[in-house]
């Protein structure tokens, strides 16, 4: 049914008109909300590129329907940080020089960011398996994993992190 | 002095340099941005050669209204061929304002330096700098190559880590991305593939797609091409989806599980050919050992599916691609449309990483179609997943045969290398068709395959002469042209099978002689820079500790200098093995000559390293299902972050002012690496890849 979805999106309440309540929250995000910092990347919720948080957990959003966010709070990469006020990872990962084509790393940076929000020490072999839903196909696992390391010590706040 | 190919080709300085915006300098690059962080090296080449701050570096890329025509950003040649233009281009730029300024002053050029863009004379301000210079000096001039370029010992930018320029648009989820572009009344897309050449579209059920897409749809056709055209992204995607039942095609033909293995190749009617040492007169008396291996066919498997933008208006065209060649691209889009290449423009448009000839070329020929018949109105066509999979061109399959005649020591003096290979150029530019094309009516003919020519390093040839100390070699290369899939180049093109063979090889010769594996490599290596990366490699991985053969944990090496002109890479490799492998560590030496920027360099030999694992361990495009290949990310897995190694890469200084490539070094050592320690691991070898458990196990049964 057409209609109107409400719910908060970087904290801040919108309202939306869907075709139908089917329709993907990723769609909704990219072409309703000019939100494209959340790529497409299989729409068969396989390769992670379109992780969001709801509600503070990392969830792809590629086959979400959009009724079933209503009323929730939605986190997107555009939510994390900006240029002029970076969130630790995303200094992190500038920091380490971690990405090459970096299509992946909006949905690593936020189930990196649900991983730090519940683990703030995380050992390298749990920072890899909270990214296990993420597919990076150029091969910047390891500088990942040292952004991520490197951004908890900071939350942390270790000096020279 | 001579121009190097590119500048040659490209001759006008105001092609590659311009300083129209006060205190920006532009520059133009025909290589492209692919996640490799090409742009940024470009930047420090320039900043370098012109003597001004990194900041002042504003860059153009792929475009065919604005920069130079480079071919293809492909074959790690960009920094060897378009990086060394670019520099020589700028030094004849400096060169040009110089010799005005000096002119002005009254004095000799050589008495000027520059500062960030101001001309100095002893050091002090002459009042003139690169911009007010410009303006009085036309650049619309050819280049000579005469300027002398800066020595590398002077160099201050070149050579030192900078922050990739491309990188914070991404980590801020910026609109980067060609996916991420829309223009004023844009309409979405979805084209309904043809399942292959020759297949006819029988019948459309329009009424259950436009039910599926729940928002109104309208229908482009014209042959065998079939679009979903609307204003709603989400109604084409769904109608799309739903054309899998709802679209009848006839003549459809499915690859078959019997022609998934690269040994079906060998059979097959092929083009033949034999390059190297003529065969041997007698090698009576010679022991001679034999050993086949094989690579399956490979999905580039790009981690986003293929998109392109396209705007037909007033008779012009303009198509905005992720492509990895804007000129070559813009030559077959005029020919499939019978357009002039001067009505289209063809404009870079970042993607996804594609790591060689994927989907990208296809879907702005799609866009281009459409956009022709809804003229006025762009179109934006991005390809579904499951359409990459099924749709994009393969690396292809390789079988190959290795013959080695020993001498009493074991070192080979006779090296026959035997390929079997579909071709691994299947490119746009290099005649092949346009996917689009194929539908529309009347497709052209289909071109007699050709593989990549030996001066560009080869297509299945590349790198299967050892660079190896060996009286003898000879390469016999079968280009099969029917075979079951559409094959094209895949990151290193025939090098990761050929290196993985020989590498493999090797160390079967070396455990025939006895002899440790890194021994036997140097005893027949005279190149001093492959000594030094073999030699460091072993030392960084405490090559000498290492578990006895079949212990379930092993070190192995692979050594290769890419294309044997590019950089060279040894690695090596631990892992354990019980059912399946699990990769320890990884430890990488290159000497890439002169590196423009270390840590981009690092990125992409890391980057090289696990690709490679992800190949040899995981990757097979399968023929043996319903659909007859991979659809999605369960049927062709791929490493994911808990199976990755951590990896230590070294640069190895060298004297030298040449940069050597490195985007495909890694991949061939690292198979071998993988191949070798796997086969000590086990105590038996595995020749045909991917070395999957089911591998494993039938070797470990057959003990």
């Amino acid at each position: 049914m057409a209609g109107n979805v409400e719910l908060t999106v970087n904290g801040r309440p919108v309202r939306v008109a869907v075709a139908h309540d089917e329709v993907p929250l990723l769609e909704v995000l990219r072409n309703g909300l000019r939100l494209t910092g959340t790529r497409f990347g299989c729409g068969l919720e396989q390769c992670g590129c379109c992780i969001v948080l709801i509600d503070g957990k990392p969830e792809k959003s590629c086959a979400r329907p959009i009724a079933t966010v209503a009323g929730r709070q939605v986190t997107t990469i555009e939510g994390l940080g900006t240029p002029q006020a970076p969130h630790p990872l995303q200094q992190a990962f500038l920091d380490e020089q971690a990405g090459q084509c970096g299509y992946c790393l909006s949905g690593i940076l936020l189930s990196a960011k649900a991983l730090l929000d519940r683990n703030p020490s995380p050992s390298r072999a749990e920072i890899a398996r909270a990214l296990d839903d993420n597919l990076c196909r150029c091969g910047a696992h390891n500088r990942i994993i040292r952004a991520v390391e490197r951004a908890a010590a900071r939350l942390r706040g270790e000096p020279r992190a | 002095m001579t121009l190097s190919g590119v500048l040659a080709d490209n001759p006008r300085l105001d092609r590659w340099v311009s300083f129209a915006e006060s205190g920006k300098v532009a520059i133009s690059t025909g290589r492209v941005e692919l996640g490799q962080g090409v742009l940024t090296a470009m930047a420090q080449i320039a900043a370098e050669e012109l003597d001004v701050a990194l900041h002042r570096i504003a860059i153009r890329s792929g475009d065919t209204e604005l920069t130079p025509n480079e071919g293809y950003t492909a074959g790690s040649q960009s920094m060897q061929a378009g990086g060394v233009a670019l520099r020589q281009a700028c030094a004849d730029v400096r060169a040009l304002l110089l010799a005005y300024a000096a002119g002005k002053l009254g004095c000799a050029p050589a008495e000027l330096t520059v500062r960030d863009g101001r001309i100095l004379r002893g050091g002090a301000p002459t009042g003139h700098d690169y911009w007010s210079l410009a303006a009085a000096v036309s650049l619309a001039a050819d280049a000579t190559g005469s300027a002398a370029r800066k020595p590398a010992s002077q160099y201050a930018i070149v050579g030192r880590n900078a922050a990739r320029l491309d990188l914070p648009g991404k980590v801020f989820g910026q609109p980067v991305f060609i996916h991420d572009m829309t223009l004023d009344g844009m309409a979405h897309a979805r084209v309904v593939r043809q399942p292959n050449r020759g297949a006819t579209l029988l019948s459309i059920d329009e009424a259950a797609l436009r039910r599926a897409a729940r928002e109104p749809i309208a229908f482009v056709r014209d042959g065998n091409f079939l679009a979903i055209v609307g204003d709603s992204e989400a109604a084409v995607e769904a109608a799309a989806a739903a054309a899998a039942d709802r679209v009848v095609w006839q003549g459809v033909e499915r690859p078959r599980a019997l022609q998934q293995e690269a040994s079906w190749l060998i059979q097959r009617p092929s083009i033949d050919r034999t390059v190297g040492a003529p065969q041997p007169a007698a090698t009576r008396g010679l022991q001679i050992y034999e050993a086949t291996y094989s690579r399956p066919h490979l999905a580039h498997a790009s981690i986003g599916p293929s998109c392109a933008v396209a705007l037909y208006r007033d008779g012009h065209l303009t198509v905005w691609t992720h492509c990895q060649g804007v000129y070559p691209l813009r030559a077959a889009l005029a020919r499939m449309l019978g357009l002039e290449p001067s009505a289209i423009a063809v404009r870079h448009v970042q993607g996804p990483g594609c790591y060689g000839h994927n989907g990208a070329d296809d879907a702005a020929a799609d866009a281009a179609v459409i956009a022709l018949r809804t003229p006025g109105r762009p179109v934006r066509v991005r390809w579904r997943r499951q359409e990459e999979f099924a749709h994009e061109p393969v690396g292809p399959a390789m079988a190959v045969k290795l013959r080695a005649a020993l001498d009493a020591a074991g070192h080979p003096l006779d090296w026959t290398a035997e390929i079997w290979s579909g071709t691994h150029q299947g490119r746009p530019g290099g005649g092949a068709n346009l996917l689009a094309a194929e539908a529309l009516p009347n497709p052209p003919p289909l071109a007699q395959p050709v593989d990549v020519p030996d001066a560009a390093g080869g297509g299945a040839v590349r790198n299967a002469e050892p660079l190896y100390d060996i009286a003898a070699k000879r390469v016999v290369h079968h280009l099969v042209p029917d075979v079951p899939r559409r094959t094209s180049a895949l990151r290193g093109l025939g090098a990761m099978p050929n290196i993985f063979a020989l590498e493999c090889f090797i160390d079967e010769l070396a455990e025939r002689a006895g002899k440790d594996p890194v021994d036997y490599r140097l005893a027949q290596l005279s190149d001093p820079r492959a000594r030094r990366v073999v030699e460091r490699a072993a030392a960084m991985a405490d090559w000498q500790r290492r578990e006895p053969p079949g212990a379930g944990r092993a070190k192995g090496i692979g050594f290769a200098q890419y294309k044997n002109r590019a950089a060279y890479a040894a690695v090596v490799v631990e892992l354990e093995v019980e059912e399946s492998v699990r990769l320890l560590h990884a430890w990488c030496a290159a000497d890439a000559g002169l590196v423009i920027n270390p840590d981009a360099v690092k990125n992409q030999l890391e980057g090289g390293i696990i690709q490679s694992a992800s190949w040899v361990l995981k990757e097979q495009v399968r023929f043996d299902n319903d659909a007859g290949g991979p659809l999605d990310w369960e049927s062709y897995p791929v490493l994911r972050f808990s199976e990755i190694p951590e990896i230590d890469v070294e640069l190895l200084d060298a004297a030298t002012d040449v940069p050597l490539g490195v985007g495909e070094a890694t991949a061939g050592p690292t198979a071998g690496a993988i191949g070798n320690a796997v086969a000590r691991a086990l105590g038996s070898r595995i020749r045909d890849l991917p070395l999957t458990r089911e591998r494993i196990m039938a070797a470990l049964l057959a003990q």
